[in-house]
């Protein structure tokens, strides 16, 4: 933005903010200086660009006529009320706590959007110190389809998008977003799968290409209440249904002691330890043992067994 | 990072600000926007000539320097800053949402105390931050005891579970500060095992005792730095090469890879630097045929020979 653009719109800001009754644009031409077109027409586009540049920065222009007015077209103001950011102090500890968790977002958008906010805050008296703390948190959004998925969040819209699914082809999704979560590092969007009917979570990493965002804003309410963080916690790991017990050598297998239900020493392996481990397929259960290599033998059931010896068959030949 | 803030909307903010604090330094204004001296000169020019209608000497905002200082006399009726955004105001209210969802974090109390003020002051903006969540990881069964040998400067015993070896390491670790990145915890420290600093991720720490000892960290030793993701690969590292079926292509969602090649079979050649032969090994016997070492030959040989192993465990 040029100087005299900056200039223009902020003798804008302030004239509208001081007049409380409804300034006809012909009054706005007069009383904000850069206004002087030679044209009619060449006024009118810059202004109705200058209006909606006001709008993008949050300013809450507001349009109407009062009584005084004699035209009928709509002057406009700005309501102080609707501007101004409210009172707000912190208390020291609380400001420290605001300093933290200003610390999380690593990446844009939202690094951006909360050095703007410290800014007003501080603006606002607030001053929220950034000495190093111990707990340090770091949340990154490095996914191309982040900000996009985001915006179509915040605003209540659908998105389409190709999502790569293990083994499948890219498949193109329509969604209406219900919200996203960062859950173990990576983000995910929860919503309703137009075409299957049905919830759906999506990890954004795996939406090639880029992201349309449809529909009117506020077209999608997500369902109240809803538990973002249980759809996906649900979606990346199953409810086990069988338990396989598992012999491991003294200090191996240490994912799978921790995930034991019951241990014992293995009467037939001088030193190892018996573990019973739940899991929900056996394919994935043997992908858990089959890394640990000779120092995770399964036992039962036979499918999760075989699973694992099938697997080593293939990488041994 | 306010760098990025435009200019207009730097200056509305500009102007409450100076006003609410009479003769700061413009070295420490032009600090907190994030821009150069000479960048604040620019705009508190701009603001000079800036004002109510009719533009008079009494119209204008009025700005007085003293020395390296500034006053702002006249704020031509920009006296508070601008209604958050709903960007903004997401930004904040999530995070603080995730830092009271924290286990271990004392101050919870004064979290919810900051968010609800927050929450106030935005108004209708803060409504769609509800729509955006951070799952955070704590380990409260180790947290309490890190944050008071942390307080209180001592050293720390671990048993601390090393993947890439399947085994569980004893060392002495001086405690340098906690730290959240992508959802899990972490203790930063310096290793006196391995004379460097480490990150120990939370869930992995068997157990850990407070020894009698002060921690000592060596004078100048600095936080290593996790902006660019944890593991940051060196040219000493192993350079290995993986053919990935398309089952496990979540590889290369997972781990930082050099280069990722889509093959004509619907699968990927992924190549990565490996500083732990052992975890990659253990990777490649977990992939099972949806993934195969290319190169170099000898961990291939290696897999082979750990999966031939494996097998005759099978066969008794």
């Amino acid at each position: 933005m040029s100087a005299k653009k900056t200039e223009r719109l902020l003798n804008l800001v302030i004239c509208l903010l001081a007049t409380r009754r409804y300034l006809s644009v012909q009054e706005i031409r007069t009383a904000v200086p850069g206004y002087d077109q030679d044209t009619e027409e060449a006024f009118r586009r810059m202004f109705e660009r200058d209006k909606d540049e006001l709008r993008e920065l949050g300013i809450p222009l507001e349009t109407g006529t009062d009584s005084a007015a004699h035209d009928d077209e709509p002057g406009y103001r700005i309501a102080r009320r609707d501007y101004e950011l409210p009172e707000i102090t912190l208390e020291p500890d609380e400001a420290a706590a605001l300093g933290l968790a200003a610390r999380l977002w690593q990446s844009a958008p939202l690094a951006g959007a909360t050095g703007s906010a410290l800014l007003k805050l501080r603006a606002a008296g607030v001053d929220s110190p950034s000495a190093p703390a111990a707990l340090e948190p770091r949340v990154g959004a490095s996914e191309p389809a982040f900000a996009q998925c985001l915006a179509a969040v915040r605003d209540g819209r659908s998105l389409v998008f190709t999502h790569r699914t293990a083994g499948g082809p890219p498949q193109e999704r329509h969604v209406d977003p219900w919200g996203v979560v960062s859950w173990r590092g990576r983000w995910y969007v929860v919503g309703h799968d137009v075409d299957r009917d049905a919830p759906r979570v999506f990890r954004l990493s795996r939406i090639a290409g880029a992201v349309q965002i449809t529909g009117e804003p506020g077209s999608v309410v997500p369902p109240p209440g809803v538990d973002l963080r249980g759809w996906v916690a649900r979606s990346a790991e199953d409810e086990p249904r069988a338990t396989a017990r598992v012999s491991l050598r003294p200090g191996a297998g240490w994912e799978l002691r921790r995930a034991a239900t019951a241990t014992a020493p293995d009467p037939h392996r001088e030193g190892w330890t018996l573990v019973d481990v739940g899991f929900s397929d056996p394919g994935r259960f043997a992908d858990r043992v089959t890394g640990y290599g000779a120092d995770a033998v399964v036992l039962t059931p036979p499918e999760a067994r075989e699973a694992v010896v099938a697997r080593l068959q293939g990488l041994a030949s | 990072m306010s760098a990025a803030m435009g200019q207009l909307p730097r200056l509305l903010a500009l102007v409450p600000y100076l006003l609410s604090r009479p003769g700061v330094q413009l070295s420490a204004v032009a600090a907190t926007f994030g821009i150069s001296e000479e960048r604040l000169r620019k705009d508190l020019n701009l603001l000079w000539v800036c004002g109510l209608p009719g533009h008079g000497p009494g119209d204008l905002i009025d700005v007085e320097f003293e020395g390296d200082t500034v006053t702002l006399l006249e704020p031509a009726g920009v006296t508070r800053p601008l209604r958050l955004t709903v960007d903004e105001a997401l930004a904040l209210i999530v995070a603080l949402r995730a830092l009271a969802d924290t286990p271990g974090l004392s101050e919870r109390d004064t979290v919810h105390r900051a968010l609800a003020k927050i929450e106030q002051a935005a108004g209708a903006a803060a409504g769609p931050a509800a729509r955006v969540a951070v799952a955070v990881e704590g380990e409260q069964r180790v947290l309490p005891v890190l944050q008071s040998s942390l307080d209180q400067r001592r050293r720390l015993h671990l048993a601390y579970y090393v993947p890439g070896r399947d085994e569980t390491t004893e060392r002495d670790v001086d405690p340098m500060r906690l730290l959240l990145v992508e959802g899990r915890s972490y203790l930063e420290g310096w290793c006196r095992r391995a004379e460097g600093v480490r990150l120990f991720r939370l869930d992995r720490i068997e157990s850990v005792t407070v020894l009698d000892e002060p921690a000592e960290p060596p004078p100048g030793v600095v936080h290593r730095d996790v902006s660019q993701g944890l593991f940051r690969p060196g040219p000493d590292d192993l350079l290995v090469t993986l053919a990935l079926r398309p089952p496990a292509a979540w590889v290369s969602d997972y781990y930082p890879c050099e280069s990722v090649t889509e093959s004509a079979d619907g699968g990927m050649v992924v190549r990565l630097r490996v500083r732990d032969t052992g975890w990659v090994r253990r990777l490649a016997l977990r992939l099972g045929d949806q993934g195969r070492v290319l190169a170099p030959a000898e961990l291939a040989d290696a897999v082979r020979g750990d999966a031939a192993k494996a097998l005759a465990a099978y066969r008794t």
